[in-house]
């Protein structure tokens, strides 16, 4: 810790520090751009794992959580405050970190912080004639100022950028998104293969994308600032309708980073439950992917074969958590019911017929040359790009790059048992494809090794009736089905949490539809997105 | 064999015998004939939906429509009365004539198609000496209601459909029409009467051995194409352009477009069978004449439909295994490999008919 602190202080004397649960840098505003450049540069801070708004009614500001993925994945936290409360400006790192373009668009949606130098400074989630930014402590809730409003956006094209002129002041460049004689087709927001409501509005030439412009909100639920107003039990199950192919894991990470703010120690029975249910939830979620990629494609039959399997999982979560989706599994201190008498017969029978069936995929699909041609080569994504735009998950991993949180950041029982993090060298479709497949070989191995080795006793720990979390800041990830998912929760000693920010894998995942689709067909937009693999829910939230 | 002919020159002996004008008796003859093949059509088509329905549901580990009728067998009556009673959904900004016009070119043609295909033994309505050529010519026109229909609707999403679907169309139609063209230089003749006579001994499958073999598959992949099926099914991608060309049609205007591409899968495979498989011809294995007596007692219609709905079978087979190609591999497909291949078949075919290598 105090090794990291003279490095940063060696770039940037005027650092002061606050320790906590991950160690906490001040920038000042006007350094920023600066000291970000050298940290990425000279301190090999590469991943921009988090970008937190947060209005702390005083004073408004932004939170960076950076990884340096060459030091041990060492995670420091960077926080900048506006000069200005009611018209805050912070300069732009979507150069620096590609990943912040979107991050910084939706900080500017939710708490009207205008980033200098960012390139299309638009609303991410909301419309564009909606009043006041909802993050803010002082947001007027009145329906009366944002009824629901039935006309179409106008001026959807408008952008601009806030840009320093020579006198130190910020001025605003307006702009278009797309040009006036462009050939503008809008795939979404209701198609049949944007997975959900998602809308990217496509200018082509012929039928060669030239720009992918991601319109994003369609599900938007405002989960962080209902958040802001329950209690912690209650914020839970948000998380389950988040990611909804990650719901187990997406929810253990938030009863994780409560736990570790409230020092609970989980007894081991519910930790290897957890860990068991993360790794079904996976096999589901990859048995889909494969399903929906190869509907996608036009390969329709494939589908049926991969869901007839995922119904087998899902009659294991059925069976113990009462659902087969939104289980509702994971409490605060353990999990909520006991597994039932079935599991253990039902895991090994789901390991004993998941070789056999990957085969068949690979027979009906995978290995047809027609699904290769339309996988290969499309959708290039180098390791540079997936670091910088923070590409986790099986999409990251088929670029090489091994970013894999149960093995970075171990949690449950990962560092316990023996798995592959299984990374492909194609940096295309077929590369993302087949790292999902693999893991679902890799996801049956740690189940293969926990199943019999499920501790007795308690489920879950005792908690207090109440739960109030110790002011403080944490960070918690988990790998979940699509990348790595991270919860912030900043608390000032309340029963409800003072801001939650949920750090969704998908939301990363969007943010390269366009570089990896441009120059490719219409038909390979689906591809990308397909290989991809988001779930809209987890981008809107 | 028996020869449908005798019953048809019988009626139209009597209609003559009773007085009835020349022109009247054309008349009738011809309302009594539109009759019969807009039935056949309608028939032909829901068997196709339910064929298809059933097939896929099979290869899909599913069971398809079991709730109207027995096994379903009356979906698709109740699909087609949805169809019938839907609203015809009139859209700002369209071409109206060509919109509306768009659907009955592609019903025209393919009905025309139809009545091309030998039923059995005289039992054909359309047959004259230049009759496959007529029906390669006919089948280009339902290109055209399909760019009609694209242009007219004023949408992105069937424009592009609609390009697709011309440049597939006109490309493929060059493989089709070589591999056609293959066995006529086996045959000799254009006229289908005398095709299926020809056939009498041996299909042109089993005469035409190798070369006759690769017209065989070549045709069935570029009719595939033609049909617009899986995996060339790029016009209507449901996953790309949502239904492609025919996106803002509703009510029966799109049922046109429905049966017309399930009448067509019949058509294509109709015109399989009578080009390599021997029409309505049973089959016959020289010297066995006890085996050819045995098969000459199942009418020929029958032995029309059963190699017709075989051939549908192995189209719809890959349509519901393979992905969908992309644009530009398909068109590479056709003009780089396929085209050259049917090519140079042709003219192995000619070797072959030249040197007498044949049966």
């Amino acid at each position: 810790m105090s090794d990291i602190k003279e490095k940063i202080l060696k770039i940037y004397p005027e650092a002061t520090f606050e320790e906590g649960e991950s160690l906490l840098v001040n920038v000042a505003e006007k350094d920023w751009l600066k000291v970000a450049t050298a940290l990425r540069d000279e301190l090999g801070f590469d991943v921009l794992t988090a970008l937190v708004g947060i209005d702390w009614k005083d004073s408004i500001g932004v939170i960076y959580y950076l990884t340096a993925t060459s030091r041990n994945w060492e995670v420091v936290a960077f926080k900048v405050v506006a000069a200005d409360r009611e018209n805050p400006y912070i300069h732009s790192v979507s150069k620096i970190w590609k990943v912040a373009d979107f991050q910084e668009r939706e900080a500017y949606d939710m708490l009207g912080i205008k980033f200098i130098g960012h390139h299309d400074m638009r609303r991410f989630f909301l419309r564009n004639d909606w009043v006041g930014h909802p993050l803010r402590k002082d947001y007027d809730t009145n329906p009366e100022i944002n009824p629901i409003r039935l006309n179409d956006e106008e001026n959807e094209d408008d952008t601009c950028v806030y840009e320093l002129d020579e006198k130190g002041e910020v001025k605003e460049v307006p702009g278009k998104v797309f040009e006036e004689d462009e050939y503008v087709v809008n795939v979404g927001p209701q198609h049949p293969s944007t997975h959900g409501v998602m809308r990217f509005r496509v200018s082509l030439d012929g039928e060669v994308i030239k720009k992918v412009d991601v319109v994003s909100g369609y599900i938007h639920r405002g989960i962080e600032k209902l958040a802001e107003g329950l209690g912690y039990p209650q914020i839970l199950h948000f998380t389950d309708r988040m990611d909804y192919m990650s719901a187990h894991q997406n929810r253990h990470c938030l009863c994780l980073c409560i736990e570790k703010a409230l020092g609970i120690e989980v007894p081991r029975r519910a930790v290897v439950i957890r860990t068991m249910m993360d790794e079904l939830m996976r096999i589901s979620s990859h048995l889909l992917a494969f399903g929906t990629t190869a509907m996608d494609l036009g390969a329709t039959t494939a589908f049926f074969y991969g869901f007839r399997e995922r119904e087998q999982v899902l009659d294991i979560f059925e069976k113990t958590c009462g659902a087969r989706m939104s289980m509702n599994y994971n409490v605060i201190g353990g999990v909520i019911a006991d597994l039932h008498p079935d599991f253990v017969k039902d895991v090994k029978e789901l390991i004993r017929i998941m070789p056999d069936r990957l085969k068949e995929y690979n027979t009906v699909f995978t290995g047809n040359v027609i699904a290769k041609n339309r996988l290969k080569g499309v959708g290039i994504l180098s390791k540079e790009d997936a670091i910088n735009y923070a590409i986790t998950g099986p999409s990251g991993r088929g670029s090489n790059w091994a970013c894999d949180c149960r093995k970075v950041h171990p949690y449950g029982v990962y560092d316990e048992v023996e798995f592959d993090e299984v990374l492909e060298t194609g940096c295309d479709s077929y590369a993302r494809f087949l790292v999902r497949m693999k893991e679902i070989e890799q996801s049956c191995r740690i189940l293969e090794q926990l199943v019999d080795r499920i501790p007795e006793g308690d489920i879950r720990a005792q908690v207090p009736k109440i739960i109030k979390l110790p002011a403080g800041r944490w960070y918690q990830q988990v790998e979940a089905s699509r990348g790595t998912f991270g919860v912030y929760i900043e608390s000032v000693g309340e029963k409800t949490p003072y801001r939650v920010h949920f750090q969704s894998p998908c939301f990363n995942l969007v943010g390269v539809m366009d570089i990896c689709s441009t120059g490719h067909m219409i038909a390979d937009l689906i591809t990308v997105g397909a290989a991809l693999d988001f779930v809209i829910p987890d981008i809107d939230r | 064999m028996f020869n449908f002919g005798q019953w048809t020159t019988a009626f139209n002996n009597w209609l003559l015998g009773i007085g009835v004008a020349d022109w009247l008796t054309v008349l009738i003859e011809c309302v009594l004939i539109a009759v019969a093949i807009l039935g056949v059509y309608t028939v032909l088509a829901l068997f196709y939906i339910l064929y298809e329905r059933k097939l896929c549901a099979w290869f899909q580990c599913r069971l398809g429509p079991m709730r109207v009728g027995k096994w379903g067998l009356l979906q698709v009556f109740a699909d087609m009365f949805k169809i019938l009673i839907k609203e015809l959904i009139s859209l700002k900004g369209t071409d109206r004539f060509l919109f509306k016009l768009a659907p009955y070119i592609i019903i025209t043609s393919s009905v025309v198609m139809l009545a091309c295909l030998p039923w059995g033994n005289g039992l054909q309505i359309i047959d004259w000496n230049i009759g496959i050529f007529f029906i390669l010519a006919v089948s280009s026109v339902g290109v055209l209601g399909i760019l009609l229909a694209g242009w007219s609707s004023n949408n992105k999403y069937t424009l592009i459909g609609a390009m697709r679907s011309g440049a597939q169309m006109i490309s493929y139609e060059i493989s089709l029409g070589l591999a056609l063209m293959t066995i006529v230089v086996l045959a000799g003749t254009m006229d289908i009467s005398t095709l299926v006579a020809e056939q009498e001994n041996a299909w042109f499958i089993f005469s035409g051995h190798i070369p006759a073999l690769i017209a065989f598959i070549i045709y069935v992949i570029a009719a595939t194409a033609e049909t617009n099926r899986g995996p060339f099914d790029l016009p209507e991608a449901e996953h790309e352009l949502v239904a492609g060309y025919h996106t803002e049609y509703s009510g029966i205007h799109f049922g046109f477009f429905y049966l017309a591409e399930y009448l067509n899968l019949f058509i294509v495979s109709g015109i399989a069978s009578l080009m390599f498989l021997g029409g309505w011809m049973p089959l016959h294995v020289p010297g066995w004449d006890g085996f050819n007596m045995v098969m000459n007692w199942i009418p020929g219609p029958v032995w029309f439909l059963g190699k017709a709905f075989f051939i549908s079978f192995i189209i719809i087979w890959f349509k519901w295994t393979f992905p969908r190609v992309r644009i530009d591999q398909m068109l590479a497909f056709e003009w780089k490999y396929l085209m050259p291949f049917s090519l140079a078949n042709m003219i192995l075919m000619a070797v072959c008919v030249a040197l007498g290598w044949h049966f």
